[in-house]
């Protein structure tokens, strides 16, 4: 077996790799529950690239075939009801870690100096994935997806000039049709998957370059020999983390984190199988009851919503009484997302020793996007609408006036180290 | 290898023009890639003009047949839908219709050929859902008129003549496609024709 490993390693590097990234690779040691979700977010990830590849070999690409063949993967194949519901859910599951993938982010100031760059690989990541998500709805063509796409396709429309003539290019035909059905689906299926891989790819190059940031968003690299031996960690890091720094407060990713994750998996497991197999329609949420129904070019559902996880952003757009500012602040309320680094110019990280005010600034955030996602479901009532409103102010609010307090924020001394 | 000097101002020419050409080559490549999502032969093809019978139609009656994949609506109004729409100007974006939205020959208030038929392709000009037809319950969208339509999905209006009201996410009044009639009962939807 050794000689075996040995044959590998002069010929590819397996367990330098190996080592990297895994066995002596310095994680801090006071990871909380919040570091669960990136593992969660692989997990997904696997399981949407699975079961997605087993839904393309029963399912039927084209306006005629496609609501028919959904049918057929879910009364006729052998647990094509179970791969389904896997991925449908899986799409749901995939935006609710991502979520809380980013907020533990924001919390942590996981984005500032120097995890810029990761933190915008992340949100690429997010937009992919979006635009993934966007199209994989489409797929069963149904009421919700044909209405879905042709909403989302016209926001293209705003734009001037250029706008009428790019939605035709998009769909490809003067209404949504068959050739937008096709092309969207080879999207689906290949192209973003293969941009998402690498995107997840370049994420964890960028944080096993950087290092990861912790909840006390405290370094763990500190200058070389500054550190007396007795208080290192009694783990062997790689030489290429201790040959520049000495690393205190952590533990090799493997075995250790690797135990944790798997617990946290359990428990997601759990969730996610109640969810397929009680209610893989999630009332409504992850699966939308106009979309049992064949898309109808002629009529439009009396009411309509995108999928949860657009929802605050659609609620946004219909904040707005205009055609143009509501997409551009739409596509802003992401856009701000993306330079969040050098919006925040506050030099400490965590929550736990930021100002009072960055506290409640961050939760009346979360709130907000809670709220608008919660509104985005709701009909455009004159009350809804007005609510809307406000939460998109104190949605963009946040990111003003962190621009402007963080400068000179008052905030609470970081310790040297995480407390032992 | 030779020893000869090097020739910056030759190796600098020649990285440039490489670059050039690849370039050129790359944005060659991109066309058909780009080009193959416009609009196939086939779709461009499947435009063809549909005749709507209206013989039939009761006063108030909505008919919804399809052209170019869209819904387009023949609505036969009553005198009281069409009295309605005087004195509806100042709430409304556009009640002149002077945007491009309709042919020439429905540059009117009525915003058709004869004032009892109004034909419109029922897709608002926000985002493009199929508005609702409220015969008679449009007066809870807006105050004092009976009849309009009302889209679902961002909570646009129009009145019956398609005009959009002011304070709603739609720019612009809904689109009167090219038509006439072939006769008393019949419109063709899709082409200009000539008699009125």
């Amino acid at each position: 077996m050794s000689k075996l490993i040995a044959w590998i390693d002069e010929r590819i590097p397996m367990t330098k790799t190996w080592n990297i990234h895994l066995a002596q690779y310095p994680a801090p040691k006071n990871f909380n529950f919040w570091y669960l979700f990136g593992v969660l977010a692989m997990l997904v990830l696997v399981n949407q690239i699975l079961t997605g590849i087993w839904l393309t070999m029963n399912y039927v690409p084209s306006a005629d075939g496609a609501f028919a063949s959904v049918e057929y993967i879910m009364r006729d194949v052998d647990y094509g009801w179970l791969l389904r519901y896997m991925h449908s859910t899986g799409a749901s599951a995939f935006f609710v870690v991502v979520y809380l993938h980013m907020l533990r982010g924001m919390m942590y100031g996981s984005y500032q100096k120097p995890r810029e760059l990761l933190w915008v690989f992340g949100m690429l990541i997010f937009l992919v994935l979006m635009a993934e998500a966007f199209m994989g709805y489409l797929l069963p063509w149904g009421q919700m997806s044909y209405w879905g796409a042709q909403v989302i396709i016209s926001l293209f429309g705003a734009i001037p000039v250029i706008g009428d003539d790019l939605t035709l290019w998009i769909r490809g035909d003067y209404v949504i049709s068959g050739a937008t059905l096709n092309r969207f689906f080879a999207l689906h299926v290949i192209a973003l998957p293969l941009v998402l891989v690498i995107l997840v790819f370049l994420h964890i190059v960028a944080l096993h370059e950087v290092g990861s940031n912790n909840p006390e968003g405290i370094n763990i690299k500190k200058p070389k020999g500054s550190i007396p031996e007795e208080e290192k960690p009694k783990f062997k890091f790689h030489e290429r983390f201790t040959k520049k720094y000495d690393i205190v407060d952590a533990f090799p990713f493997f075995p250790y984190y690797v135990v944790k994750d798997l617990v946290g998996i359990g428990i997601f497991l759990f969730f996610f199988c109640y969810v397929i197999f009680f209610a893989p329609a999630m009332g409504g949420l992850f699966l939308e009851p106009p979309n049992f129904e064949p898309a109808n070019p002629l009529k439009t559902p009396d009411h309509i919503a995108p999928v949860w996880y657009f929802t605050p952003f659609y609620a946004i757009l219909r904040a707005v009484p205009e055609k143009l500012l509501g997409v551009i602040l739409m596509f802003g309320s992401i856009a701000a997302l993306f330079v969040l680094p050098w919006l925040d110019r506050a030099k400490v990280r965590s929550i736990r020793y930021r100002s009072g005010f960055h506290k409640v600034n961050l939760a009346i955030f979360v709130v907000s996007f809670v709220a608008l996602g919660y509104l985005g479901l709701k009909p455009a009532t004159e009350v809804y609408t007005f609510f809307a409103r406000v939460f998109t102010f104190l949605y963009f609010a946040f990111f003003v006036l962190l621009f402007f307090y963080s400068k000179n924020e008052n905030t609470k001394p970081v310790p040297e180290r995480i407390t032992k | 290898m030779s020893n000869a000097p090097v020739d910056k101002g030759r190796r600098r020419f020649l990285t440039v023009a490489t670059s050039v050409v690849g370039a050129a080559g790359a944005v060659g490549v991109a066309v058909p890639f780009i080009a193959s999502w416009n609009p196939s032969a086939r779709a461009k093809n499947a435009g063809a003009p549909v005749e709507v019978n209206i013989g039939k139609a009761e006063p108030g009656q909505l008919i919804r047949v399809e052209w170019r994949g869209q819904p387009v609506w023949v609505v036969r109004r009553t005198p009281e839908m069409l009295a309605s729409l005087e004195g509806l100007a100042d709430q409304l974006r556009d009640p002149n219709s002077e945007q491009p939205q309709q042919p020439e020959y429905a540059e009117n208030l009525y915003r058709s050929r004869k004032k009892e038929y109004f034909v419109a392709v029922g897709i608002c000009t926000h985002l493009g859902c199929s508005p609702q037809y409220l015969q008679n319950d449009f007066a809870e969208q807006v105050e004092g008129v009976d009849a309009g339509f009302f889209c679902p999905c961002h909570g646009s209006r129009f009145d019956i003549a398609g005009r959009v009201f002011e304070g709603v996410p739609a720019p612009y009044n809904l689109v009167v496609p090219p038509h006439y009639y072939i006769n008393e009962n019949t419109i063709l939807v899709g082409k200009d024709g000539e008699q009125a």
